[in-house]
């Protein structure tokens, strides 16, 4: 009891000490901290906050002076854009094969994942390994005979010849995403659903999927963020332009309107923001996931 | 006593042997049913075309004819005695090293400064990742933009009163691939701060307050205690940078095109150049070959030396 009390003089004590020192002592460090962060910052915003400024003004005041605020500023380039172009079809276009791309490698994925991480058989290190092996194949790699076989299927300029090879060449980095979540969900739980009669699906379904969650939307915005930003497949196989995604819409459009600095700029700007804004919602996860993976 | 002993090997035996062979065989339909699709999808379109390309690097092949003009390792003879595809190689490797060697400090530098706690932590962190999420036609068709001479860079340089530096940013063969490792820089450096921004969420803060206490300057604690326990991270980093680097393609195409005259020509622009403009398929294929073979090579010595302690099993831990 005595201790109790010393003890508690003692904090006391201590508590006073402190308040007789200035509260915060003031840290020399932060300032500096700050300062670099702002750089960095600068360094990121700067080029990017360019683009959409200018976007602003007409191709003669840039002609004029590279660099001006707008005055006034001007909306006419994103409506001319928006309403002349064939930007909403290519929007479109990446949203169709972005969603199938993620919904696809979602459901392939996570179900091979879960027969890797919760089966007991002869050949599934093999077929982890094959998986993981994947990395090293890139879709550089196979582009050609890839061409040849989705034209052989008739998926040139279609979405579904963009969506399926992506499908493939995303699924090693899912399954090594997801099969160590669900592993970590505890073996009793299987044991606990399967004395209830659940059957092996019912514990996938109604347990791991539910349970493994942050796993799913890690692999998901992975996916389609690589889908959304993807080049050389699209590139390749989309040659019709009703058929093209954003990446191929802002090439083609900056080399036809190469003269009108202005409008390129505007289109510059409206591709960017569906992937900045569809981050910064997702960002957590994005973050959440890379943590995972590298632990994993 | 006896009883139970005769009588426990029978009970974990577990069912009858009649509804044992069916729930095995149940077991293999599930498998198949569950696993099969991103089997079936992930060999046909994966590793059928990566071994077709090996098939076709044989053959004197445009694509249309029967695949019959047989020329052994012609074809590999002829892109490795091409000067250009030498020279893609070189640059290539630039990127490696100069990404490993000056990506990586800078963002360990800036992952350490940030793990703090710092107002706004949350914006800086979409901030600087913003450059990543672009894609690379976007980000490459902007900096192609602000790179032009007389354009916007060479105007901010003129306004701080750096005339001296204006350069032809990306037509000078001497300057651009140094511009284009600029451009990599600024668009995947915020990538490896995040990564080491998460990996030093697993670093316990009671190392660094031991270490505190015991006296150890901000230094100290960053260099023995922190980064030593950031390295599973680093290296799963420089692993990704590393074969991220070597199959160089999308910024590439878009802002220089390779040019001028062949001075940021990397592997894989080359091979595109080849196998689709000129239709050249079995030279092309060949050159892929090669770009795997090298990023292969990477791999395995990377895992053999330096990431074996980080893999150690990954299928031995927690797996029944």
């Amino acid at each position: 009891m005595t201790g109790l009390t010393d003890s508690r003089a003692l904090t006391a004590l201590d508590g006073a000490e402190r308040d007789r020192r200035p509260r915060h002592r003031f840290d020399w460090s932060q300032p500096f901290v700050y300062v670099v962060a702002l750089v960095i910052v600068g360094i990121t915003v700067v080029p990017v906050a360019y683009i959409w400024i200018n976007a602003f003004r007409t191709t003669a005041q840039i002609n004029a002076d590279a660099a001006a605020w707008p005055s006034p500023w001007l909306w006419q380039n994103f409506a001319t854009v928006s309403t002349t172009s064939a930007f909403w079809t290519q929007v479109l276009n990446s949203t169709i094969t972005a969603l199938g791309t993620t919904a696809g490698v979602g459901i392939l994925g996570v179900l091979a994942a879960f027969v890797i991480a919760r089966y007991d058989f002869r050949g599934r290190d093999a077929l982890y390994s094959l998986f993981t092996a994947g990395l090293l194949f890139p879709i550089t790699v196979a582009i050609l005979p890839l061409y040849l076989m989705l034209q052989g299927l008739g998926l040139v300029n279609t979405l579904a010849g963009v969506i399926i090879p992506q499908i493939a060449f995303q699924l090693p980095v899912t399954i090594i995403i997801l099969v160590p979540f669900l592993r970590a969900i505890p073996v009793e739980l299987e044991d606990a659903a399967s004395i209830d009669g659940t059957s092996r699906f019912g514990f996938f379904w109604r347990i791991m999927l539910p349970l493994s969650g942050p796993g799913l939307v890690t692999v998901g915005v992975l996916a389609f963020v690589a889908s959304w930003n993807a080049y050389l497949l699209p590139l390749l196989l989309l040659g019709d332009p009703t058929m093209q995604t954003l990446p191929l819409g802002v090439q083609l459009f900056s080399t036809q309107y190469s003269q009108d600095t202005a409008l390129v700029l505007a289109f510059t700007t409206l591709a960017m923001l569906p992937a900045i804004i569809f981050f910064t919602i997702a960002q957590r996860n994005i973050v959440g996931g890379l943590t995972g993976a590298v632990k994993g | 006593m006896s009883v139970s002993i005769t009588a426990g090997p029978a009970v974990s035996a577990g069912p009858a042997p009649a509804q044992r062979r069916r729930s095995r065989r149940r077991k293999r339909i599930e498998i198949a049913l569950f696993a099969g699709p991103a089997f079936l999808v992930y060999v046909t379109f994966v590793l059928v075309p990566v071994a077709l390309a090996a098939v076709y690097s044989f053959f004197r092949w445009n694509g249309l004819e029967a695949l019959t003009d047989f020329i052994g390792l012609e074809n590999y003879r002829r892109a490795l005695s091409d000067p250009v595809f030498i020279g893609a190689i070189g640059h290539n490797l630039f990127v490696v090293v100069m990404s490993l060697i000056v990506q990586g400090p800078i963002a360990i530098g800036i992952a350490l400064l940030l793990n703090r706690r710092l107002r706004g932590r949350t914006f800086f962190r979409v901030i600087i990742f913003i450059p990543y999420v672009l894609s690379e036609v976007i980000a490459a068709l902007s900096w192609k933009l602000l790179l032009q001479p007389a354009g916007p860079f060479d105007t901010f340089l003129a306004s701080i009163g750096l005339h001296g530096l204006k350069q032809l940013w990306l037509a000078d063969g001497n300057v651009v691939l140094w511009t284009l490792f600029a451009v990599l820089t600024w668009k995947y450096v915020g990538f490896a701060i995040i990564l080491f921004l998460a990996g030093l969420q697993g670093v316990p803060a009671e190392l660094e307050e031991a270490g505190r206490i015991d006296g150890a300057s901000w230094w100290q604690i960053q260099r023995y205690i922190t980064i030593p326990l950031l390295a599973p991270t680093i290296r799963i980093w420089a692993f990704l940078s590393i074969i991220g680097s070597l199959q160089l393609f999308d910024m590439v195409w878009v802002l220089t095109g390779g040019g001028p005259a062949g001075a940021t020509t990397t592997m894989a622009t080359y091979m595109v150049q080849y196998g689709f403009q000129r239709s050249q398929l079995g030279f092309g294929s060949a050159v892929a070959v090669i770009l795997f073979i090298i990023s292969l090579a990477f791999a395995l010595l990377y895992q053999r030396f330096v990431l074996r302690r980080d893999l150690q099993g990954p299928l031995s831990q927690g797996v029944r």
